[in-house]
C-alpha cells in the first residue's frame, strides 16, 4: 500500500511535468515560430500603432461608427478583462426590456429607418466580446453611418461588401463582417479591402 | 432549419464516423501493448516514467487493486490541484497577481477537474494564475481523461479474459493513454488552433486602445485609492471614460486542445469556447467539435477490435448516434425558430442570405444558430461541457435537449472511456431484460450475466439520478439553494436542475446564470461530482473483475445477437426508458412547463 501511495504521488508529479510544463512550453515555442501574430492575440495595426485585436469586439455608440453586438460585460460593454454573456432566460422580462431599449436606441440614431431590426444587433453575444455582426446588421446601419459621415449610401454599402466574410469553405459558420476592421476602414476614409495574409483567419489591417 | 445547417450537421457526423475507424484501431494497439510507431520515439520516456514512479509494468492486478490505484491516483491529483490553487499567489507565472483561490472554490474546482467534470464555479481570467491553469487544471484534463479510459479498458479486458484474476496494470494504462493518445493529438490540435487565432503565450495581457472611448460609471477613489462612501455607506459613483481594453492572454491553445479531446470542458476564459481567443473561427469550431467527439466514437471501434468482433463496436456507436442526431436536430430547429418574445417586439429573426436569424441571445455571430446548437448537443452528449453559446438563454425546448442528453447518463459518446463503460452498463441491463422475457440466462459476448453483475450494473446506473434529483430537491427547499438562480420563476428551477445534472454526470456545462460560487453550491456540487464519478467507476471495475473470472459460455442457438439492428433498438429503448422515466417529472416542472406557459 505504501508503495502504491508513493507511485500515485510520483506519477502525478511526473505527469504534471510532462503535460503541465513541457507540453505547453513546446506548443508555445512552435506557435511563436509558426504563427507569431495569431499566438499573441491577433493584434491589428493601423498607421503603425496597435489598434485593437481583430478577434475582440469594441464598444461603439456614435452614429458615425457601425455598432457591434450588445455586450453583457461590466462596467462597460466589450470589457475583455472579464468575458460574460447575459444568461437571461428567453422569457425573462429583463431580456424583453433590454431588447426594447436597444431597438429604441437604434431608432433614435436613425429615425428614418423603419425596417425590422436584425436579431443579432439587439441580443447580447455569448462572450460579450463578439467581434462580428451579420451582414443584415451591417446593411441595416449603413444609411445612418453614411449620413453621419456625409458619404453616399452606396459607398458605405460597398465598404461593407468588401469586408464581408463568407462561410469557411462555403459551409462552416455564418457570413459576417468584423466591426472594428470596418470602422477602422471608415476612419481611414479609404475603402479598399485588405488582402488576407494567411488564409482562413482574421486579417491584418495594413 | 436551413439547408446549410443540415449540411453542417452531416459534415460533423460524417467526419466523426470517418475518424472512428483509424483512431479506434490505433487506440486498441496502445492498450493491447502493441507497437504503435510513436513508441520508437517515446518508448524510452515511457520506461523512464515507470522507473521513476516505482511501477513494474509487467505486473497485472485484480479489480480491487486496480480500483485502489485509480483512487490513489485521483486523490493525489486532487490534493496537488487544491494545494496549487491555494498557494498560487506565492508561485511564479501569476502575471495579473491574483490572490489564492478561496478554500471552498479551490475544493470544488479540484474535485471538478479530477472527476473529468470541469464545472467552473470561478471565472478563469480573473481567478487562476497561468501556473494554476497549465500545471494544475490542464494536467487534470489529461489525467482524468486517461483515468476514465483506463477503467473502460479494464472492463473490456474483463469481458475478453477467461478465468482470469487480473484486469491489467492501472499505471501502464494511464501512462500509455496519456503518452500515446492524448499528448500527441493535443499537440497537433493545439497548433491547428493557434493557426486560427487561439492565443498561446506567456505574456499576461495586452492593452489596446478603444477606437471610440467608452463612458462608464465607476466608484470614486480618494487619494489613498480607497472608494469614497456616501452617507449610507454606498460607494460614490463618478462618470469616467475608458479608452483602452485589457486583453488577458496565456497558454490557451494547449489547454483548449486537451479540454476538447479529453471531454473535460474547462476553458481558460469565463465564457469558454464562446470567447474569441478560445474559438476564433468557424474552422476552429469544427476542429474542436471533432476533437470533442473523436475519442468517444473511436473507443467504440477499439472495443469491437479488443473483443474480437468489430460489429459489436459499430452497434454501440450506431445506438449512440441514433440518440445524438435527432436530439441535435430538435435543438437546432427550436433555436432557429427564434424567441417569440422578440418577434413580438418587431425583431427580424428569419434566416436569410444576410443573417442566420434565430434565437441569438447568448450566441456568437460567427457560429450563428447552427454552430451553436450542434455544439450544445455534442458537448452534452459527450461529457465535455465546453460551451460556445450560453445554454441558459436557449429557448425552453432548445435548452431541454442538452439537459436531457446529460440525463441519459452521458452514454451518447459520453466522456472518454466513461461514456462507453456507462453504455456497457445499459447493455448488461438490456441483455438481462431480454433474457428474462425468453426465460434464458442472459449472456453478453460469451459471458453469463449473473445476479452480482446485474447488481453492479444497476448500482452504476442509479447512482447518478439519485444525486441529481436529491441535490436539486435540496437546492429547491433551502435558502442557500434558492439564492442561486438568476432568472425568475420556472427558468430558475431549470438552472438548479441543470447544475446538479451537469455535476452528477461529470459534464460541466451550466445554465450559467446560476450563481454557483457560493459555499452551498461549491460543496453540494462537489459531492455530486464525486458520487457521479466514483459510484459508477467502482461498480464498473467490480463488474469487470467478476466477468474476467468467468469461463466462456459459447454462443448457442438461443443466444441473443448483440450486433443486430434489433438489439440496437432494444438498447435504445432501455436507455430512453430509464433516463426518460427517471427525469420526466423534473423536466416537466422545468423546461416543459416553461414552454407550455409561454406558448400562445
Amino acid at each position: 500500500m505504501k508503495r502504491n501511495i508513493l507511485s500515485a504521488v510520483l506519477s502525478v508529479l511526473v505527469l504534471t511535468l510532462l503535460t503541465g510544463v513541457l507540453y505547453p512550453l513546446a506548443v508555445t515555442g512552435v506557435a511563436a515560430l509558426a504563427f507569431p501574430g495569431r499566438a499573441s492575440g491577433s493584434l491589428l495595426r493601423a498607421g503603425g500603432r496597435v489598434a485593437g485585436s481583430a478577434l475582440i469586439g469594441q464598444p461603439f455608440s456614435a452614429p458615425r461608427y457601425f455598432w457591434g453586438r450588445p455586450s453583457a460585460t461590466s462596467p462597460f460593454p466589450d470589457n475583455a478583462a472579464l468575458s460574460t454573456g447575459s444568461n437571461l432566460g428567453p422569457n425573462n422580462p429583463v431580456l424583453a426590456e433590454q431588447v426594447k431599449a436597444r431597438i429604441e436606441a437604434l431608432r433614435r440614431a436613425d429615425p428614418g429607418n423603419t425596417s425590422p431590426v436584425p436579431v443579432d444587433l439587439v441580443t447580447a453575444s455569448a462572450s460579450g466580446l463578439d467581434p462580428d455582426i451579420s451582414l443584415a446588421a451591417a446593411y441595416y446601419q449603413a444609411p445612418r453611418v453614411a449620413k453621419a459621415r456625409g458619404l453616399s449610401l452606396s459607398s458605405v454599402e460597398d465598404l461593407v461588401a468588401s469586408h464581408a466574410e463568407d462561410r469557411t469553405f462555403g459551409i462552416l459558420g455564418e457570413p459576417r463582417v468584423n466591426v472594428l476592421e470596418l470602422n477602422l476602414a471608415l476612419d481611414r476614409g479609404a475603402p479598399p479591402a485588405p488582402a488576407a495574409p494567411e488564409a482562413g483567419g482574421p486579417r491584418d489591417v495594413p | 432549419m436551413t439547408p446549410n445547417s443540415l449540411v453542417q450537421v452531416g459534415l460533423l457526423v460524417g467526419l466523426l464516423l470517418a475518424l472512428a475507424r483509424p483512431l479506434g484501431w490505433y487506440m486498441a494497439r496502445v492498450y493491447e501493448g502493441k507497437p504503435v510507431g510513436l513508441d520508437r520515439v517515446l518508448g524510452p520516456l515511457e520506461r523512464l516514467i515507470y522507473r521513476v514512479c516505482l511501477v513494474n509494468p509487467a505486473e497485472e492486478t485484480g479489480w480491487k487493486a486496480y480500483a485502489r490505484d485509480m483512487i490513489l491516483f485521483n486523490l493525489a491529483g486532487l490534493l496537488v490541484l487544491y494545494a496549487l490553487q491555494r498557494v498560487q499567489a506565492w508561485l511564479p507565472l501569476d502575471p495579473l497577481h491574483f490572490g489564492p483561490v478561496s478554500p471552498e472554490s479551490a475544493f470544488n474546482t479540484a474535485v471538478s477537474f479530477t472527476t473529468n467534470t470541469n464545472w467552473q464555479g470561478y471565472a478563469g481570467e480573473t481567478t487562476m494564475s497561468q501556473l494554476s491553469q497549465m500545471a494544475g487544471l490542464a494536467v487534470q484534463n489529461f489525467l482524468s481523461a486517461a483515468s476514465g479510459m483506463a477503467v473502460l479498458v479494464a472492463l473490456i479486458r474483463g469481458i475478453v479474459r477467461r478465468r482470469s484474476d487480473t484486469l491489467g496494470n492501472f499505471w501502464v494504462d494511464v501512462v500509455r493513454g496519456t503518452l500515446y493518445i492524448l499528448l500527441p493529438l493535443s499537440f497537433v490540435l493545439a497548433l491547428a488552433l493557434v493557426s486560427q487565432g487561439v492565443v498561446q503565450t506567456f505574456t499576461g495581457s495586452a492593452t489596446v486602445p478603444l477606437l471610440q472611448p467608452a463612458a462608464v460609471s465607476q466608484p470614486k477613489l480618494d487619494a489613498a485609492g480607497k472608494p469614497v462612501l456616501d452617507a449610507r455607506g454606498d460607494p460614490v459613483m463618478e462618470a469616467a471614460t475608458v479608452s483602452a481594453q485589457v486583453l488577458p492572454l496565456g497558454p490557451v491553445a494547449s489547454q483548449v486542445a486537451i479540454k476538447d479531446l479529453g471531454t473535460n470542458g474547462g476553458g481558460f476564459y469565463n465564457t469558454n469556447a464562446a470567447h474569441p481567443f478560445e474559438n476564433p473561427t468557424p474552422l476552429s469550431n469544427l476542429l474542436q467539435l471533432i476533437a470533442i467527439g473523436a475519442i468517444g466514437a473511436g473507443l467504440c471501434v477499439t472495443f469491437g477490435i479488443m473483443v474480437g468482433d468489430r460489429r459489436q463496436g459499430w452497434a454501440l456507436l450506431a445506438a449512440m448516434l441514433l440518440l445524438l442526431v435527432p436530439l441535435m436536430l430538435v435543438c437546432l430547429a427550436q433555436e432557429q425558430a427564434g424567441n417569440p418574445v422578440l418577434g413580438r417586439l418587431g425583431v427580424n429573426q428569419a434566416a436569410s442570405a444576410l443573417q442566420p436569424g434565430g434565437n441569438m441571445e447568448g450566441k456568437e455571430a460567427r457560429f450563428g444558430v447552427a454552430g451553436s446548437a450542434t455544439w450544445a448537443a455534442l458537448t452534452t452528449a459527450t461529457s465535455c461541457g465546453a460551451a460556445n453559446s450560453m445554454h441558459d438563454s436557449f429557448t425552453p425546448l432548445g435548452g431541454l435537449v442538452p439537459l436531457f442528453l446529460m440525463q441519459l447518463g452521458e452514454v451518447v459518446l459520453g466522456g472518454v472511456g466513461s461514456g462507453l463503460y456507462g453504455m456497457l452498463l445499459f447493455v448488461v441491463v438490456a441483455v438481462f431484460a431480454a433474457g428474462l422475457m425468453v426465460g434464458r440466462t442472459p449472456e453478453y459476448l460469451g459471458k453469463k450475466i449473473d445476479p452480482f453483475d446485474m447488481k453492479m450494473a444497476a448500482l452504476g446506473i442509479l447512482a447518478m439520478p439519485l444525486v441529481v434529483l436529491l441535490g436539486t430537491a435540496l437546492a429547491s427547499v433551502t435558502k442557500a439553494g434558492l439564492a442561486g438562480p438568476a432568472n425568475p420563476g420556472i427558468h430558475g428551477f431549470t438552472e438548479m436542475l441543470y447544475a446538479f445534472t451537469s455535476a452528477g454526470n461529470n459534464n460541466g456545462s451550466a445554465f450559467a446564470g446560476l450563481n454557483a460560487n457560493t459555499p452551498f453550491y461549491n460543496m453540494t456540487l462537489a459531492l455530486a461530482m464525486l458520487a457521479g464519478r466514483f459510484l459508477v467507476k467502482l461498480p464498473v471495475l467490480a463488474l469487470a473483475g467478476s466477468l474476467a473470472r468467468k469461463k466462456a459460455a459459447p454462443a448457442g442457438p438461443g443466444t441473443l445477437p448483440t450486433h443486430s439492428p434489433l438489439f440496437v433498438a432494444w438498447l435504445l429503448a432501455v436507455v430512453i426508458i430509464v433516463g426518460g422515466l427517471t427525469f420526466f417529472p423534473a423536466l416537466a416542472l422545468g423546461p416543459i412547463a416553461e414552454f407550455l406557459t409561454h406558448a400562445r
